[in-house]
């Protein structure tokens, strides 16, 4: 008799993928901490990547992990902006969330 | 196969053709550089330096074209990641004059508020690159890599006004968004991948075309849902669009008319090129897609641009308006079993050229207006120019009317040939539609030209117009004219596009 062994195929990778993208985006939409938001965003990226490597392992090609290694690249440049910007706009207050920030509207 | 050959062969690449990105590069690397490590330049310098080298692209893409002539074949850079056709020169070209024009108001802007510096110029030049690959990828990371160049330059330039509270703000919901359709995009390039194998448009158009056309993989579907939503957020169309006046109304006015310009040019020739390219085969399914978006873009764009009391607000809901004619291009291009579907890429190209040099036009003005602090720019900040700066206010008004569509202008050669293109693919639904949007935006134009010439100004002092703007406002309308008045000047180079 067979012992039940699950061998983790494409297909969960790609799933868990889909899983944490939305975790992702549902977090950039209800989450109000700019860095929070952030890191939901980082939290995306990476979630492409795990896509990235599971296709690139189901069609033989290599490019798959490459592409990875430019979207790490866009991550923390992204991560350097995104920090200047948020400091510079907490020197001018403390504690800002997005909902403080409602000057421009119309 | 990268391994599949013993010893690694790099991809030939050919320097001059890639040389209005070259010059660029190296103008932004050389700011920042010299620029960091030499005491305060003369007043101007910095800015000359930039526009020296947004200008040199600017030729070396318009010599580029010269020599493709009128049959070139397009070909590919460095491995099929770029291509080098009429199509991405004429788009290369569009952005190197965007940038040259949005610099020279930034030389004045810079000098009102004392921030002279090399660091927005080499941002803008980094923006202006990113934006000439977009343009030119041949490749969905290439593509990729230059919209995050592209947009990770506008997150900052936004930013940069420190003295102002509204610019911060504005740049921290440009970056959220703006990596939210990042992310979504990537994640639609990672499903086509996915999906067809490949990351090159051409070699996933071959692909998609060799396949039965009813052959709809759900990955290749959503991948495709996806590209476009992450392209929506970027060209702001409804229902993407909520960032849009809000980041145009904080930013530095400059910069406003760099991303409506050097922004929209290259995320729209990315969209066109991707979809036809790498998708006309399943034109069927985004076809409709378009034509819905295009709708609502429009409609939504004129209609909130008519009630808005903030100027800057006003053009960036207009920019929406103006989208939502640009993708009425994209979709006559979708309708591929017409024999006039060439029509659309074509004229919409030459509607981005004619409103990337309008819009920097436009809010060159506006700059100047908004005066030290870059704030006043309600419509009450208008009043009365046409008392105090006759010269200024005509200037504006041709700009105004060509944005509105009136004939002898640019702008009516644009909407025309976006019109004639979709009306020979029987869409006439939308090129109605179009035609109303432009009729209930006319009413917003006219309504700053009513604040120029007949209200009564708070001052009657005459304002000064610094030399560089004033030659970027007199070259935009001077552009503008011509092409109203010769549009075989304008729409002869863009039918050569395919």
């Amino acid at each position: 008799m067979n012992a039940l062994v699950v061998v983790p195929t494409t297909t969960w990778y790609l799933l868990l993928s889909a899983v944490l993208f939305t975790i992702g985006t549902v977090g950039v939409l209800v989450r109000r901490n700019p860095l929070v938001l952030f890191m939901c965003i980082e939290l995306m990226l990476n979630a492409v990547n795990l896509s990235f490597v599971a296709l690139g392992r189901r069609l033989a090609d290599i490019n798959g992990q490459t592409i990875v290694f430019f979207v790490l690249v866009v991550a923390a440049a992204e991560v350097v902006v995104g920090l200047g910007i948020i400091v510079s706009i907490m020197r001018r207050r403390n504690g800002v969330t997005v909902d403080d920030l409602a000057e421009l509207k119309g | 196969m990268i391994f599949a050959a013993g010893a690694f062969v790099g991809p030939s690449i050919d320097w001059y053709k890639m040389s209005p990105a070259l010059v660029l590069v190296a103008g932004a690397l050389g700011l920042i550089l010299v620029g960091a490590l030499t005491p305060q330049w003369r007043k101007g310098a910095y800015g000359f330096v930039a526009a020296a080298s947004a200008g040199a692209a600017a030729v070396l893409a318009g010599m580029l074209w010269a020599n493709l002539g009128e049959n070139g074949a397009p070909s590919t850079l460095i491995g099929d990641a770029l291509s080098f056709d009429h199509f991405s020169l004429f788009a290369t070209f569009t952005i190197a004059v965007a940038t040259l024009l949005a610099i020279l108001v930034t030389n004045d802007y810079l000098e009102r508020e004392d921030e002279d510096g090399p660091e927005v110029y080499a941002l803008i030049l980094a923006s202006s690159v990113g934006g000439v690959m977009m343009a030119q990828a041949n490749d969905l990371i290439v593509l990729f890599l230059g919209l995050e160049i592209l947009s990770l330059s506008f997150y900052l330039l936004v930013a940069s006004n420190r003295n102002r509270a509204q610019s911060g703000e504005a740049g921290l919901k440009y970056f959220i968004l703006g990596g939210f359709a990042s992310a979504f995009f990537l994640y639609g390039v990672a499903l086509v991948f996915g999906s067809t194998g490949s990351t090159n448009l051409t070699t996933i158009g071959t692909t998609l075309a060799g396949q039965h056309p009813g052959n709809h993989s759900a990955l290749l579907l959503a991948g495709v849902a996806m590209l476009l939503v992450g392209f929506a957020f970027k060209v702001s169309l409804v229902p993407f669009h909520a960032w849009t006046p809000d980041v145009y109304q904080g930013a530095p006015t400059p910069i406003t008319a760099l991303m409506g310009s050097v922004g929209k040019v290259a995320a729209f020739a990315a969209l066109l090129r991707v979809f036809t390219v790498a998708l006309p085969s399943r034109a069927d399914d985004w076809g409709p897609v378009v034509l819905v978006l295009a709708i609502a873009t429009l409609l939504v764009g004129s209609v909130l641009a008519v009630i808005q009391t903030d100027v800057k607000r006003m053009l960036a809901y207009s920019s929406i308006s103006h989208a939502g004619f640009i993708l009425v291009g994209l979709e006559a291009a979708s309708h591929i079993s017409n024999a006039d579907s060439s029509l659309g890429v074509s004229s919409a190209m030459a509607y981005l050229f004619v409103y990337g040099v309008l819009v920097v036009g436009t809010l060159a003005v506006v700059s100047l207006i908004a005066g030290k602090g870059d704030n006043a720019t309600t419509l009450g900040a208008f009043n009365g120019l046409g008392k105090t700066n006759p010269v200024l206010a005509l200037g504006m008004t041709v700009l105004l009317l060509a944005q509105a569509g009136v004939p002898t202008t640019s702008g009516f050669v644009a909407k025309f040939g976006i019109i004639r293109a979709s009306v020979s693919v029987e869409s006439y639904v939308l090129a109605v539609v179009a035609m109303l949007a432009a009729v209930i935006a006319a009413f917003l134009y006219l309504r700053i030209m009513v604040s120029m010439w007949l209200s009564e100004p708070a001052s009657t002092e005459r304002r000064e117009v610094p030399t560089a703007s004033d030659i970027a406002i007199a070259a935009t309308v001077a552009v503008t004219l011509v092409v109203g008045f010769v549009p075989s000047a304008l729409l002869d180079l863009a039918a050569l596009i395919r």
